[in-house]
């Protein structure tokens, strides 16, 4: 495996140092980098980039098997790469829904045959995601794939006492259940999220009040058995609120937001264009504030993309028949940047918290999230925070079209990946893998 | 104006030119020739996702009485339920050279992907959508009123002039309503004052931000109102919990002989139909004398050639002058 020196980089974004990468790990880090660097390794110009440990992705759905048209492992990882990831959690809501141990284990291999990332399967909590009767979620945690996240992503666990049966199951493997918070009642139908503009616009509503109320139940659920339970897409400012409460009182709840919600607002439905619809919602104003202020304070512990890749003909029509869902690998980034960065909320090192050692730690990835120092696995991104770009969906890795940001100029670009050692990207451009080596 | 997509898209100049050109249009029809050749040789399709008979023969009648050739699609079991899709249909349209399409969808905002999305050139005419708009409904509704607040039903005497100042109650499921929606854009632009009454069930959150006042009494709503507007209340909404029951629906928000007994003498009511009678409106409130509920139909017609008319033979630069309208029009039906 080839060695890689980098000269002047930024860890966290701090002063310029050389970094050595080699055998998988850092090697080196500072003035002896240049001179432990074997005679065969390869020099990055990194002056001035900033290295931050490789992204983890809590929250990507890879679609396959099922959806290959819209997405598969092997594009969506490699999406994932130059996003600046090195893990993803794969969502469960594939066709077949990953509630065995044989679906995880197939997206795990397709995983490590594609070679991007480290694909990290989420099983189902419930077979089938129908919410009726529990998966084999011990099954799925003893398989080769090692799930420890379970979720039916895209339904809510609504059922109380199934919810409560799943978080005091998982605590015989250290499972957590990540729940899409969303009571399905109050939710029939809905288009958009429920204000003063879905009245205008004739979109039934989606009130912030049916995830508000799921959270609230399952914080106390968590509280009550003494579980981990982790909030996905967290969307409005009341959920941060209860998220807030509860962390106060010590209950073992995690929660995650989406870029999308960090940085858009429902009043981009005016438009009928469906690139806009997604579940949770695009909400309001003071909502993405309050997102961006918890995210600071670490009351949401991490950034998730929830990418969801659509096929065209998914989007490109009539708003009611449109699927919900963006994708967000490939602007995650950018958009932390954008909403937290340049808002003076979060440094680097926060960026690195909130997207790679947290998420890392809340997946139980061992091997990610590690800090920048000597000795830990050569997992790292470089970002190049200036370079200002146009968002453009035909120029994207990933099999779809459907981000939010199509034409809407960002700044910064992932410049290299490594997994463990191995450059998955370099000069923004993925780089194949040679002779199938499973890293 | 090149497409109608939502009553906001009118100013005021242009909603008072269309209501005018309405007037010029009413007047044509009453000749014993009705057929105009303003749009000889042009092109509106029909495209209706969902049924809608009284509101295709209208425009249908619209189109023909100015001589364009109609195209009518009915093509119901759109994308939503796996058929066709609506980029498709609007793909094919493009190819069979529509000049307007006229298109009735239940997807809310189906019309402005259509005007939008860059599948189709023709201008788009939005004939309801879902639970937005129906704004050629506000239009008719806008142009009955005049005619009789203003005109008092003497024929383009009410011509230039606005609803300002004139009370309009709009009672029932408002929600679910695009009348309701077009309404309270178009007559807020004229000047009116609305008033939107229903159970707080069947009013969506946010109304307070609309231009317009609500109440939950429709007795109080009544007192000094010059307009009445009841809206269709589908019986399945009970079972969603909106009202318990079609009698207690009734009791609260139906206009009976009692309720019409507490209009003023010169109030009118109005229903854009089709009527529940018995629900929301009795049979005696229906055919009393102050209904004009069949006359809002042939309104429809006038209005509905005033908006083709002025998308396709000659926008608000050209058509400014009523008189330069009326004189094509009255030279051409010669």
């Amino acid at each position: 495996m080839s060695a890689y020196l980098l000269t002047g980089v930024r860890p966290l974004g701090g002063t310029e140092v050389d970094l050595l990468i080699s055998d998988g790990e850092i090697r080196a880090l500072g003035a002896d980098a240049k001179s432990a660097a074997p005679a065969d390794a390869q020099v990055v110009d990194a002056t001035g980039l900033i290295a931050l440990p490789g992204l983890v992705d809590l929250h990507t759905h890879l679609r396959e098997p099922g959806r290959e048209d819209a997405e598969t492992v092997e594009s969506g990882t490699r999406a994932a790469a130059v996003g600046g990831y090195t893990a993803v959690h794969a969502m469960a809501n594939t066709d077949p829904v990953a509630d065995t141990a044989g679906v995880v284990e197939q997206v795990w291999h397709l995983g490590r045959e594609a070679g991007w990332v480290d694909v990290q399967p989420v099983g189902a909590v419930t077979v089938g995601l129908a919410g009726e009767q529990l998966a084999e979620l011990g099954a799925m945690a003893d398989s080769a794939a090692r799930v420890r996240v379970f979720s039916d992503d895209g339904h809510c666990v609504s059922d109380a006492v199934l919810m409560r049966r799943a978080l005091e199951y998982v605590k015989a493997f250290g499972g957590v259940i990540a729940q899409h918070a969303q009571e399905p009642r109050l939710t029939a139908g809905a288009q958009m999220h429920e204000g003063e503009l879905s009245g205008v616009l004739g979109l039934a509503g989606w009130p912030a009040v049916a995830e508000e109320a799921i959270i609230a139940r399952d914080v106390l659920l968590a509280e009550h058995v003494g579980s981990r339970l982790h909030v996905c897409h967290v969307s409005t400012a009341g959920s941060v609120e209860i998220l807030r409460w509860a962390k106060g009182r010590g209950v073992d709840v995690t929660a995650e937001v989406t870029p999308h919600h960090l940085l858009l607002t429902h009043e981009l439905v005016r438009s009928y264009d469906p690139r806009f619809k997604v579940n949770p919602p695009l909400r309001a104003q003071s909502d993405v504030e309050a997102l961006r202020e918890a995210l600071a304070d670490g009351t949401i512990d991490a950034v998730a993309t929830d990418h969801a890749p659509h096929a065209s003909e998914d989007k490109d029509c009539e708003w009611l028949a449109a699927a919900m869902g963006m994708t967000g690998l490939e602007t995650a980034l950018a958009a932390v940047a954008e909403a937290m960065v340049d808002t003076g909320l979060l440094d680097w090192a926060g960026v690195a918290d909130r997207m790679s050692v947290r998420p890392a730690r809340i997946g139980g990835l061992a091997g990610h999230g590690q800090p920048l120092a000597v000795g830990s696995p050569a997992n790292l991104t470089l970002f190049d925070a200036d370079p200002r770009w146009t968002v453009d969906p035909t120029r994207m890795a990933s099999s779809s079209r459907n981000t939010p940001f199509a034409g809407r100029e960002m700044h910064g670009r992932v410049v290299a990946t490594f997994l463990r050692g191995r450059a998955t990207v370099l000069d923004g451009q993925p780089v194949r893998q040679t002779v199938g080596s499973l890293a | 104006m090149r497409h109608l997509l939502s009553a906001a898209d009118l100013d005021r100049s242009e909603a008072l030119l269309v209501l005018d050109t309405a007037e010029q249009m009413a007047q044509t029809q009453q000749r014993e020739i009705k057929k105009l050749p303003t749009l000889r040789g042009r092109t509106v399709v029909n495209l209706f996702f969902e049924d809608s008979t009284r509101t295709r023969i209208s425009f249908e009648a619209a189109a023909k009485r100015l001589s364009a050739d109609v195209i009518n699609f009915s093509a119901k079991g759109s994308s939503v339920s796996k058929g066709e899709s609506l980029k498709d249909t609007a793909l094919t349209l493009q190819a069979m050279g529509a000049d307007a399409v006229v298109v009735r969808h239940q997807a809310s905002g189906a019309p402005h992907r259509l005007a939008n999305s860059g599948w189709i050139n023709g201008a788009v005419i939005n004939a309801g959508d879902g639970t937005h708009e129906h704004p050629t409904q506000a239009l008719l509704d806008a142009f009955t009123m005049r005619h009789h607040l203003v005109g008092g039903q003497v024929p383009g005497a009410a011509t230039g002039a606005d609803l300002a100042g004139r009370k309009v109650v709009i009672v029932g499921d408002i929600l679910h309503s695009r009348v309701a929606r077009s309404n309270v854009l178009l007559l807020h632009t004229l000047g009116a004052h609305v008033t939107l009454v229903a159970p707080p069930t069947l009013l969506p959150v946010g109304v307070d931000a609309w231009p317009c006042a609500t109440s939950y009494d429709f007795d109080d709503a009544l007192d000094g109102t010059d307009v009445v507007m009841m809206l269709r209340v589908q019986r399945e909404r009970m079972n969603a919990a909106y009202f318990p029951s079609a009698r207690e629906y009734s009791r609260r928000y139906g206009l009976d002989s009692r309720r019409l007994g507490l209009l003023p003498d010169h109030a009118i009511v109005m229903h854009p139909g089709p009527m529940n009678r018995g629900l929301e409106i009795s049979a005696e409130a229906a055919d009393c004398a102050r209904s004009t509920v069949v006359e809002q139909v042939g309104n429809g017609v006038s209005v509905r050639m005033a908006v083709l008319y002025l998308l396709l033979a000659g926008g608000p630069p050209e058509a400014a002058s009523p008189e330069a309208a009326d004189r094509e029009l009255v030279g051409v039906a010669k």
